[in-house]
């Protein structure tokens, strides 16, 4: 009887090991932060890409209207697979885009620009990467959309698509 | 030459007071990097990557460190930008119970097993 209870207490513990790590092993190992919580946009100063002044976030976020933030760097190859989504925006009256430059060197980033075009209305700089983290990015290319609030409501990681163009449409709505 | 040897004690001690604190900056921010999860090369801790994220988090430490924002204020910050995940060890909450809790069940009932059979051969004995 003792026997008979110790066994099947040893298997069931084995099966529902082999339960837990089998469902595991169909979840992704790669960790993805969170994107879609709510967020105060952090307070900052960085510099213009263009007029090489020292702009607040005060100032880049003063209108009331929807902003996407998209970092980027011209070293980034999914950035220039994106680029023509960014222009697509740019025509969208609603919304102000705005660029950070990610790590990145001034004449390779300008040229990027001249070669594709400049979808966005302010581009910033981000020479160390420090500002990306105080938005949670991680790399490049991420785009976020904050709110007529000034909160961060949603973000992409990775380059942006048609699929995801169209989401981005909707949220603007 | 007792104002030289009263100057030259007191440079010493200015020199080995900043070593001091210097140390303690660097062991503090090593601490805390060794702590935090690369999110690019995710086995690694920003401590041991060289990838550009890993770099822009060991500045953004520096930085909070320098501003005067302690070792939990900082994990707070990473936290709330990238979630409970990018601290390698997991504070206890709803979530990460089990993790914490279950070794120490475990080792009460391994315990409490031993004790018993002890208890039994005894008296069998």
């Amino acid at each position: 009887m003792k026997n008979k209870f110790f066994f099947i207490t040893i298997v069931s513990f084995f099966i529902f090991c082999f339960i837990i790590f089998y469902k595991g092993l169909n979840n992704s190992n790669i960790y993805v932060p969170n994107v879609d919580n709510k967020k105060n946009i952090p307070i900052f100063i960085a510099k213009d890409f263009f007029l090489e002044n020292e702009v607040s976030s005060k100032e880049i976020f003063n209108d009331n209207n929807f902003y996407i933030l998209n970092i980027w760097a011209s070293w980034c190859v999914p950035c220039r697979k994106e680029h023509s989504i960014l222009m697509v925006l740019s025509k969208n009256k609603s919304i102000k885009l705005i660029g950070l430059n990610y790590r990145d060197n001034f004449d390779n980033a300008k040229k990027f620009i001249d070669e594709l075009g400049n979808p966005y209305s302010q581009i910033l700089i981000d020479e160390e990467g420090t500002l990306a983290v105080e938005f949670g990015a991680y790399g490049v290319p991420e785009t976020f959309i904050i709110n007529k609030d000034k909160k961060i409501i949603k973000k992409f990681i990775g380059p942006l698509n048609i699929e995801l163009l169209q989401e981005i449409e909707m949220y603007l709505k | 030459m007792k104002i030289i040897k009263l100057f030259l004690i007191f440079f010493i001690i200015i020199n080995f007071s900043q070593l001091k604190s210097d140390e303690k900056f660097d062991d503090l921010k090593n601490k805390i990097l060794k702590n935090v999860r690369c999110l690019i090369c995710q086995g690694q801790s920003v401590y041991d990557s060289e990838s550009d994220f890993a770099l822009s988090i060991k500045l953004v430490v520096i930085k909070k460190i320098n501003d005067g924002l302690s070792e939990e204020q900082i994990y707070e910050f990473l936290k709330e930008k990238y979630g409970e995940w990018v601290l390698f060890d997991p504070v206890l909450n709803k979530n990460t119970y089990i993790l914490w809790l279950l070794p120490i069940l475990l080792f009460l009932l391994g315990g409490a097993i031993i004790y018993k059979n002890l208890i039994i051969k005894k008296n069998k004995v």
